[in-house]
């Protein structure tokens, strides 16, 4: 224990140096990992050691001493304080765990199959190993697009609305129900979009369409909320200037209000998309599963359904419906999980690219 | 913003131009108010069937529809709440490091981080809870019903695989966690600088001056975060679906092998090989979801947009 601080100075006299309780952490994480370890060992070695463990021994133990020794040398209030701060960074630390968790095990059980041959091949005829998820990427890709067409328009037309014209009680009607619309289950879409295909075709239906319009009820909402919070950002002196000079309001919002926040809109966009492609309930509904190649989104004879495959149930289908031999469904789920995490990283970076180098200058003068 | 368009006296000038793009704009606010009234009446015209039909033809032949969904619903709330209770005290503890406890410099990064978990799709968590996280707490669960068996939550037989509802509860847990996280973050750095500064100077500690400013400035946004986080909650689907080993049961044990299922995972499990009025059956479940998870939503807009009104923050 650090008692000694009373000799050198009166100003900090009852309070722990700075370094006090880094060195208090790494003794606990250390006496927890030795007390673990001789436990396991004692035990014939059938406890393996587990690192994790380890550290949230030790983390409680490091608790437990900060609280002792801060009530001893400083005081009760201090001791509190002292004990939530490591309370509040174990939060944190815990939080990380499934984050690292979920990356390593994603990455190490996916590499085995991240090959050529995933990305190039379906699983039409395959019941072993090989075959990919060509067939899931193609779909995944172009439900997606199909969803962005769909969403994009209404979701920035709305977005105008409420910002440049709306008023009154259906602007916040609709404020309000876009905030509701965000909470809809994603499975209630793709219940809706069944419902919908259904009462037109029949009970059979399953087609690629039907995933993105069930996909763009879940996006529409990400959409007006990003592209409005964007042109609220955009000053109204731009938007005057451009009356004064006898521009109609249209073309002041085409021409002058939208250029300057593009960069922002397209962010939100991006994130959308990054949110709606890992999606797996509505599109199990309503885009079905299929081991064969399909580029058709919508139903190709009539009478018969369409079935799509995508990513997200490319993983599910794998890992609940796999053949004689697992291992090989396995791999191919993770391989496609880690895709799945790729293309949602890459769409995140793309995102954040686009906020940085299109945004607007805000220094022109 | 439109105020200074208009010339006093006189017609204001319309082109035509002008009147394509307002209205266009308006059909498309129109457009979510009808989608969202589609969502409703699709749900309902479809579920009447099931709700009409002798119950006879419903799977596993209960008693009548509420019958039907009734564990579900029960599976539904019970597993969200425990998912709640998970997540809420670590997530404001996090929002509480990232707003006032890490270096500034580090406070931006971090939420990045704590916002990448939002990021994986939930059919990734699905297979990691059920092959990484349910073989790793079964230990754990297996100490919990020899020690504390007695409490009727950690009653036994413990379940031999994990995949248990206290694990599904834990991946959702972890799914809502950022969430609740950046709402949380957020409000608590809108507590007033000087409010924070006068705590301090008063010689409180930051625990106390936290207890004292931050926590009653930012407690209507916490309640309405964790309602979100609840809704959340309510509806994910795949991670349940895969990591839950499911029965109809009402049944509050937490690590035993017999769990009630989820209205989503229930959809999720069944609706690929459901046929004639079973399917109508599982829209029924998913209507009485949106109305659960709508009514959720809607008391924690309320509470948002309530404290919007009377905060001074903004």
């Amino acid at each position: 224990m650090s008692t000694t601080a009373s000799t050198t100075s009166s100003l900090i006299s009852g309070q722990l140096k700075k370094r006090v309780p880094w060195l208090l952490l790494v003794a606990c994480i250390a006496v927890a990992g030795l007390v673990l370890g001789i436990a396991g060992l004692s035990n014939g070695g059938t406890i393996p050691f587990d690192p994790v463990g380890g550290l949230i021994v030790g983390f409680i133990l490091y608790g437990i001493a900060i609280y002792a020794v801060s009530r001893r040398v400083e005081n009760p209030r201090k001791a509190k304080d002292r004990l939530v701060t490591a309370v509040v960074s174990g939060a944190f630390i815990l939080a990380l765990t499934p984050l690292i968790s979920v990356a390593w095990t994603v990455l190490s059980n996916g590499l085995a199959r991240f090959d050529v041959a995933f990305f190039t091949q379906s699983m039409r005829n395959i019941t072993g190993d090989g075959g990919g998820a060509a067939h899931a990427i193609t779909g995944t890709l172009l439900i997606t697009l199909a969803a962005t067409i769909i969403s994009v328009p209404i979701g920035l037309l709305t977005a105008i609305y409420l910002v440049e014209y709306g008023r009154g009680n259906f602007a916040k009607a609709i404020t309000f129900l876009v905030d509701v619309m965000t909470g809809i289950p994603s499975i209630v879409a793709g219940l809706f979009a069944y419902g919908l295909f259904s009462l037109f075709f029949g009970a059979w239906i399953r087609v690629g369409i039907g995933g993105a319009v069930a996909l763009s009820v879940l996006m529409i909402p990400v959409v007006v909320r990003s592209s409005e919070e964007m042109l609220r950002l955009v000053p109204n002196e731009l938007r005057e200037a451009a009356y004064a000079l006898g521009v109609p309001k249209w073309l002041t919002i085409v021409k002058v209000v939208i250029p300057t926040s593009i960069a922002g809109i397209a962010t939100g966009i991006t994130l959308a998309i990054s949110r709606i492609i890992g999606e797996t309930a509505p599109l199990l509904v309503i885009a079905g599963f299929t081991s064969s190649m399909n580029y058709n989104l919508f139903l190709s004879t009539p009478g018969s359904p369409n079935p799509m495959m995508t990513l997200p149930v490319f993983v599910y289908d794998s890992y609940a419906n796999p053949g004689a031999n697992v291992q090989p469904y396995l791999d191919r789920a993770w391989a496609a999980a880690l895709t799945l995490i790729l293309i949602v990283m890459l769409l995140n970076l793309i995102a954040r690219l686009i906020a940085r180098f299109f945004a607007p200058k805000t220094s022109g003068r | 913003m439109t105020t200074a368009t208009k010339p006093k006296g006189g017609k204001p000038i319309t082109r035509l131009g002008d009147r394509i793009f307002s209205r266009s704009t308006f059909v498309a606010g129109a457009a979510i108010l009808a989608v969202l009234a589609a969502v409703a009446i699709f749900l309902v015209a479809q579920s009447l069937p099931a709700l009409l039909t002798d119950p006879a033809n419903l799977k596993g032949e209960p008693s009548s529809f509420w019958a039907y969904v009734g564990p579900l619903v029960f599976g539904t709330l019970w597993s969200a709440t425990i998912a709640l209770v998970l997540a809420l005290p670590v997530a404001i503890g996090i929002a509480l490091f990232i707003s006032h406890y890490a270096p500034r410099r580090l406070a931006s990064i971090l939420g990045y981080i704590i916002d990448l978990l939002a990021a994986v799709p939930s059919v990734v968590f699905g297979l990691w809870g059920i092959k990484v996280l349910a073989p790793a707490v079964q230990p754990l669960y297996t100490f919990l019903v020899d020690h504390f068996g007695w409490i009727p939550l950690f009653s036994g037989p413990v379940s031999g695989t994990g995949r248990t509802i206290l694990t599904a509860a834990i991946v959702l847990a972890v799914m809502i966690l950022p969430i609740i996280t950046a709402l949380s973050r957020e409000v608590f750095l809108q507590t007033p600088k000087l409010h924070e500064e006068a705590a301090l100077a008063l010689g409180a500690t930051r625990w106390e001056m936290i207890t004292m400013a931050v926590l009653p400035f930012g407690r209507s946004g916490v309640i309405s975060a964790a309602m979100l986080g609840l809704g959340r909650a309510l509806g994910e689907t795949m991670a349940v679906a895969m990591v839950l080993s499911p029965s109809t049961v009402v049944s509050f044990a937490l690590v035993t092998s017999v769990n009630p299922n989820t209205i989503a995972a229930n959809i999720a499990l069944n609706f690929p090989e459901a046929f004639g009025v079973n399917i109508n059956a599982l829209i029924a479940t998913g209507l009485v979801l949106f109305v659960i998870t709508f009514i959720v939503n809607f008391i924690a807009r309320w509470a948002v947009n309530r404290r919007k009104d009377f905060s001074g923050a903004n």
